[in-house]
């Protein structure tokens, strides 16, 4: 068997699992949530481009804040300010950032020893992604805030999608460039709340650049997209969360989720192709299953490792399944999954068998009744 | 032994409206949508913009009533139905103001019995088509496309819906996001309802997974038409790109879908599932129902449930076709290869009855379109 095959193996789920948490993942658990008891909050706009108005959101939520009676404090600011900006700013405490010049280059530092003597209940913190020079506390701006949050006070902040590490080589895909300051992914994933700040495509193009109209409107449009799609992903993953910790079932997300059955009689190229296609139409995920067969002749058997290659290839998280009734196997899996198009090839066309009994395929149609069933022609023998 | 007995053609609006439309999307009551519009509309007003309100709902939020400052307001009409009086937009006293721009609250509400229009979504096309720009405020459970996915999640099936080519149609359409946590907070405070309708709302609707849900929801739906909006500058969208996976192989073929109408109510879901799918992938969309005709008689009349299930395709700008024959999927299964359908969408009528001796339709269209994809789409239960 290929390497690739015992890889996708290793991830495929045993046909029945047990849910119930280990009492070590429970321990686990609770510690992870002290810890987050004791930490303060992080909340997170995200833009889509500059000047979309991340920061004017960050300081207007935190005068409404100061205005309910919580102790807030501005930590860093972009200046020159607007005069909208400048009006906010004047409503609120402000604890500047130190001034330092390093190799020729100037930067500004959260003033951590302040931030902690002052203690507030709440610190806003403008341009996340911001680098320290060597020589200070943390070489980035977002682990200062990571230090401020577990010294129990809550952070609001505001970044820009251009500046998530794992998202510059979209980012450079449609303007070009790539950020040299960067807030891994995952510390925005950690945020308790993230918001998407939004405007009109138009709008922002009013906001000048050199850009020809049609290129600063696509580019706009695809940066757009792009902070969208991260948004309703990290959203995505606290649901999950919440609905886990919560032993909440919900059979349908609002993500399309397709599983893609290949055989070894089939090419399934057509098929896993289409599969890619329209899970990146949706913006949902791929998972190819087969289910695992004995004494497999040599054809058949390159056939099916053709299929899983491809599968590999078009990324899509390849699963074995085990079970002495295939379709079974499918559809359990498929139910774990939260699986919402499963897509198979028509069976081999057999007249006299159709007559006299059922196909696998009318046998999926009659038992996934919770589930799209896409039937892919049969592939001509050439 | 079949013929065409009608074809109409989807809805299409006779000329593209003069006024632009901008929609401000939310995910439920309370996260701001009206206040961003009338923001939006004052810094018009002080650029000296003519600006007027056609339609607000107050909802007694103070916040929002103050962002009308300085508004001119078109008094609403009258209209009496059943004894009681009721109060709905004034169309023909905007168009005889005729201001450069009018804001227009809630656009998914259904207008009283006797007014000109069933919908306020009507309404606006006739401020559109008079050259008049257009702000309006939408959630995005109205979409028609998503009817399903929010009762499933919800437990509401929301009866106030849009076609979603009415949104897709828009200029620009931008979402209004709020964590669901903060929408929370603003209910506890008594911002959004009054304290007992606010408490009902919290153990309803408003739980934290519904709206995390439907958030989600909001995020994808404003990626779908940003990605809309992109395809129509000549722009590949962003799933439509293969250059970063090789192995997914030549751009797809253009997609046509069919769609098989009956006159069972799960064809409503049927109808909504396959020109969502279409949309997503850039397909045509047409349906199709056969009436069957019995030897030399007279064919089946249609009922009014049919009749329901046709203009509803239409109102979704699917274009519909009515064809008699005795066997129905041969009908069916004809059809699609003239029309060069690609792939064709079934419900799972009569699919528990497959092997009771009787084929169904299901299985039919199965065994002769060895040559299409056939989508048999589920029964979306809760």
């Amino acid at each position: 068997m290929a390497e690739w095959m015992t890889r996708g193996a290793s991830r495929s789920l045993p046909a029945s699992i047990d849910k119930r948490p280990s009492p070590e993942e429970l321990l686990r658990r609770v510690q992870a949530e002290e810890r987050r008891a004791r930490r303060g909050r992080l909340k997170v706009f995200l833009g889509y481009a500059s000047r979309v108005g991340k920061s004017f959101r960050m300081l207007d939520e935190g005068r409404r804040r100061k205005e309910r009676g919580e102790d807030v404090v501005v930590a860093a600011i972009q200046f020159p300010l607007t005069p909208d900006l400048e009006a906010l700013m004047a409503t609120l405490e402000y604890i500047p950032v130190l001034k330092e010049t390093y190799a020729g280059n100037e930067y500004e530092v959260l003033d951590v020893a302040a931030i902690f003597r002052r203690h507030p209940r709440v610190c806003l913190v403008d341009e996340l992604a911001y680098d320290n020079p060597p020589g200070t506390r943390n070489p980035k701006r977002w682990q200062d805030v990571d230090n401020i949050l577990d010294q129990g006070v809550s952070v609001i902040t505001a970044v820009n999608l251009q500046h998530i590490e794992e998202q510059q080589d979209a980012v450079e895909r449609i303007t070009g460039k790539r950020a040299r300051q960067t807030v891994p992914e995952r510390f925005l994933r950690s945020a308790d709340e993230i918001v998407l700040v939004d405007a009109a495509v138009d709008d922002m193009m009013k906001r000048a650049s050199a850009l020809e109209p049609v290129d600063l409107r696509r580019r706009l449009s695809e940066l757009r997209e792009l902070a969208l799609l991260l948004a309703a992903d990290v959203i995505d993953g606290q649901l999950e969360n919440y609905l886990r910790s919560n032993g909440v079932e919900l059979r349908w997300g609002s993500q399309e989720r397709i599983l893609v059955c290949v055989t070894p009689r089939s090419d399934a190229g057509a098929m896993l192709r289409s599969g890619r296609r329209n899970a990146d139409r949706f913006h949902g995920n791929l998972l190819v299953c087969y289910v695992r067969q004995t004494g497999l002749g040599a054809k058949d058997q390159a056939t099916m490792d053709a299929n899983l290659a491809l599968a590999l290839e078009l990324e899509a998280d390849v699963h074995v399944l085990d079970g002495a009734d295939p379709i079974g196997a499918i559809i359990r899996f498929a139910r774990e999954q939260k699986i919402t198009q499963i897509f198979v090839g028509h069976s081999a066309p057999d007249r006299w068998k159709e007559l006299w009994s059922r196909s696998p395929v009318d046998r999926l149609i009659k038992a996934a009744t919770d589930i799209d069933i896409r039937i892919f022609p049969h592939p001509q023998p050439s | 032994m079949s013929g065409q007995v009608e074809t109409v053609q989807a809805d299409a609006t006779s000329a593209p409206p003069k006024g632009r439309l901008k929609v401000f999307l939310g995910y439920a009551a309370g996260v701001g949508k009206t206040y961003q519009m009338l923001d939006e509309a004052q810094e018009l007003r002080r650029k000296g913009v003519d600006v007027v309100v056609g339609y607000f709902e107050p909802h007694g939020r103070q916040d929002t009533i103050a962002k009308t400052a300085d508004l001119e307001f078109i008094p609403r009409q009258k209209v009496e139905y059943r004894g009681s009086v009721f109060e709905e937009m004034d169309v023909d006293a905007i168009l005889l103001r005729k201001p450069a721009v009018c804001l227009v609250d809630e656009f998914a509400h259904t207008n009283v019995p006797g007014s000109p229009r069933l919908k306020r979504w009507e309404d606006v096309q006739v401020l559109l088509q008079a050259g008049i720009d257009v702000f309006t405020t939408l959630n995005v459970q109205h979409l028609e496309s998503l009817n399903d996915e929010v009762w499933h999640i919800t437990g509401v099936r929301v009866r106030e819906t849009v076609p979603d080519w009415v949104v897709d149609a828009a200029d620009e359409v931008v979402l209004v996001d709020l964590t669901a946590e903060a929408l929370q907070n603003r209910l506890h405070r008594g911002v959004v309802y009054t304290a007992d309708k606010a408490k009902k709302a919290m153990e309803n609707f408003f739980t934290e997974a519904n709206l995390t849900a439907l958030r989600e929801m909001a995020l994808r739906h404003t990626a779908h038409e940003v990605e809309g909006r992109l395809s129509d500058l000549g722009t590949p969208a962003r799933g439509m790109t293969h250059a970063a996976r090789p192995a997914a192989g030549p751009p797809a073929r253009h997609e046509r879908i069919l769609i098989c109408l009956t006159e069972r109510p799960s064809t409503a879901v049927l109808i909504r599932r396959g020109k969502r799918v279409a949309d997503y992938l850039q397909a045509d969309c047409l349906a199709v129902h056969v009436q069957r005709n019995f030897g030399r008689g007279r064919p089946e009349t249609r009922s009014g449930a049919l009749e329901k299930h046709l203009s509803f395709a239409r109102n979704l700008h699917i274009e519909t076709h009515v064809l008699k024959g005795k066997d129905v999927a041969g009908t069916i299964v004809d059809f699609a290869r003239e029309q060069n359908i690609t792939q064709i969408f079934l419900g799972r009528t009569g699919v528990k009855a497959l092997w009771g001796g009787v084929r169904s339709t299901v299985h039919r269209v199965v065994r002769l379109a060895r040559d299409r994809e056939i989508t048999v789409v589920a029964e979306r239960l809760r």
